[in-house]
């Protein structure tokens, strides 16, 4: 129960210190501190990343989903083809999923041109790869639960009984 | 010409709240922890249920109790949450707000001269709706040393032959406090003793922060002398809605539907299709915002204790009640300092009874991060004082 409080409140601001979120989760600082150092070890907590909405900023980004369908050898399962494609820094997140395809790859790069080489060179040339399909992403409406607009604001009255 | 006024209303003061309100809204850039409403929005799905009703053209009047299906869903949650029986057809209406069904229950039960008893600090609106109905209010003060919880004692001291209702506002606004079980069984053997009914206003109960929330119905014999009010403000965040609902015997709610049948006709239906939605799909949302409203609680006291203001500890709501005694000052002239000197806005405890004299309402339905630049502020101010 408290893992999950822990994990719910530092999923929404990880800067959230340990001694705030033993006050707002009603325990004690060192309980926090020694559960959070647990989950870190364990691989629960994977990393503490910001939500950049990199259209603001004046540097070039361009997000494509890429469908992949692959073919398996006998003996051969998808984890190896997908830790090939997810070794590469470019390649931002894999998925295996059910349905018309086999892996979701989401790639990053500066420009369509550098993303589409990536694909054609080092993705659609894997052996085990049948075919791709690129979808460039043109604008991101919400991501990780959070709407990249500007917050609105609040037009309670300041007063209420 | 001839006075066109009943001698009544202009007697009535005009709620205390609204002179500060005043001087709140000259100031643009002010943080004011002075809401007595959710800052969250509505559930989107409740939203999108209202919008396709809408679509559907469900624009006509419903029954004058509300939609049947509402009702069967308010009695399905009153069981599961309280494992009392209500009787949809007959024990349950839907009203705008909660604050009308606190009206209606006062004017079908209340003969002139009849004593209300008001348990205060409390909601602005019980003393006003007591005197339309022709009712006489009798305060009962409660005391921070009772952490604001209503005695046996105290409810023993004011009954007199005309006391006819208790008002029970739990979990309260403005202070945050709660009844337990024990504290309820003391006061319901007072009630049954002296043969008083019993409004009890549990608007805020899904905010409760202890582990059983018990109410005044289900203990034995309350039921039957009970009007329970509740509604959809401030569980699901749908306060601009307008809409509550009033559970309590055939013999009362009978009367109140006739009230409400002449004056209001129904709840405004794309509200209602709204609730349905809500009180069917939407625990889940009461849970996130209530684990939200809980960390900001803890988070105030916290920040309280940290630069010495005196606070006892709130169990429901979204308002903490602190002290300001050992500064000198009025809660008013608390208030506006404070104000004056830091921009934020905080409520004067005497807008909710007298007896809130050296106490200042702080509302937490503001995000962690808002409360944060307030709290500075207030430890600045605080420290200026000293």
């Amino acid at each position: 129960m408290l893992r999950e409080d822990i994990l719910t409140t530092i999923e929404k601001n990880s800067r959230v210190d340990v001694h705030e979120l033993a006050v707002r989760l009603g325990s004690e600082d060192d309980v926090i501190a020694s559960e959070m150092e647990k989950m870190e070890e364990e691989g629960v907590i994977c990393g503490y990343h910001t939500m950049i909405d990199w259209d603001k900023t004046g540097v070039d980004k361009v997000t494509a989903l890429i469908e992949v369908r692959v073919t398996l050898q006998r003996g051969q399962g998808f984890d190896g083809i997908a830790e090939r494609i997810y070794k590469y820094p470019e390649v931002k997140s894999v998925y295996l999923i059910s349905g018309g395809y086999d892996l979701l790859v989401t790639i990053e790069g500066r420009s369509i041109k550098e993303v589409s080489s990536f694909v054609h060179t080092k993705l659609s040339t894997m052996e085990n790869v049948l075919s791709t399909s690129t979808h460039f992403i043109l604008k991101t409406y919400k991501d990780h639960g959070t709407i990249m607009t500007k917050p609105e604001e609040d037009e309670r009255q300041m007063i209420t009984p | 010409m001839r006075d066109p006024l009943n001698k009544t209303v202009p007697g009535i003061k005009p709620s205390g709240i609204r002179k500060f309100f005043d001087l709140v809204s000259e100031m643009k850039d002010a943080i004011s922890l002075g809401v007595g409403e959710p800052d969250f929005d509505t559930p989107w799905h409740v939203r999108d249920e209202a919008i396709y009703s809408l679509e559907k053209g469900r624009t006509f009047y419903t029954s004058n109790a509300g939609l049947m299906e509402l009702r069967d869903e308010i009695a399905a949650y009153i069981k599961r949450k309280l494992s009392v029986s209500y009787e949809p057809s007959k024990e349950i209406m839907v009203t705008v707000g909660g604050s009308e069904g606190i009206d209606l229950a006062l004017r079908a039960m209340l003969d002139p001269g009849d004593e209300v008893l008001i348990p205060q600090p409390c909601y602005v609106s019980y003393e006003p709706c007591t005197i339309l109905a022709g009712g006489v209010p009798v305060y009962i003060n409660l005391k921070a040393e009772n952490e604001f919880r209503l005695t046996a004692a105290e409810l023993e001291a004011v009954i007199t032959d005309r006391t006819k209702i208790l008002i029970l506002p739990f979990p309260n606004n403005p202070t945050g406090a709660v009844m337990e079980k024990k504290d309820l069984e003391e006061i319901a053997k007072v009630i049954e003793k002296h043969d008083i009914f019993v409004i009890t206003d549990e608007i805020y109960c899904e905010l409760y922060y202890k582990d059983e929330y018990t109410s005044i119905i289900q203990l034995p014999g309350m039921r039957e002398r009970t009007v329970y009010i509740n509604g959809f403000s401030k569980a699901y965040a749908m306060t601009g809605w307008r809409l509550g609902y009033v559970c309590a015997p055939e013999l009362i709610l009978k009367q109140m539907l006739k009230i409400h049948q002449f004056a209001i006709m129904c709840a405004p239906t794309t509200s209602q299709y709204a609730a349905v939605d809500a009180i069917k799909n939407g625990d889940e949302d009461v849970k996130l915002m209530r684990s939200a409203y809980d960390q900001r609680r803890r988070f105030l006291l916290d920040a309280f204790k940290n630069m010495g203001l005196e606070c006892f500890e709130p169990f429901g709501a979204f308002y903490v009640f602190p002290s300001v005694k050992q500064f000198g000052l009025t809660s008013e002239e608390f208030a506006g300092k404070f104000l004056e000197a830091e921009k934020v806005a905080v409520v004067p405890g005497t807008a909710f009874g007298e007896c809130g004299e050296g106490y200042v309402r702080i509302s937490y339905a503001y995000s962690i991060e808002k409360l944060k630049t307030a709290m500075g502020r207030l430890e600045h101010f605080i420290k200026n004082m000293k």
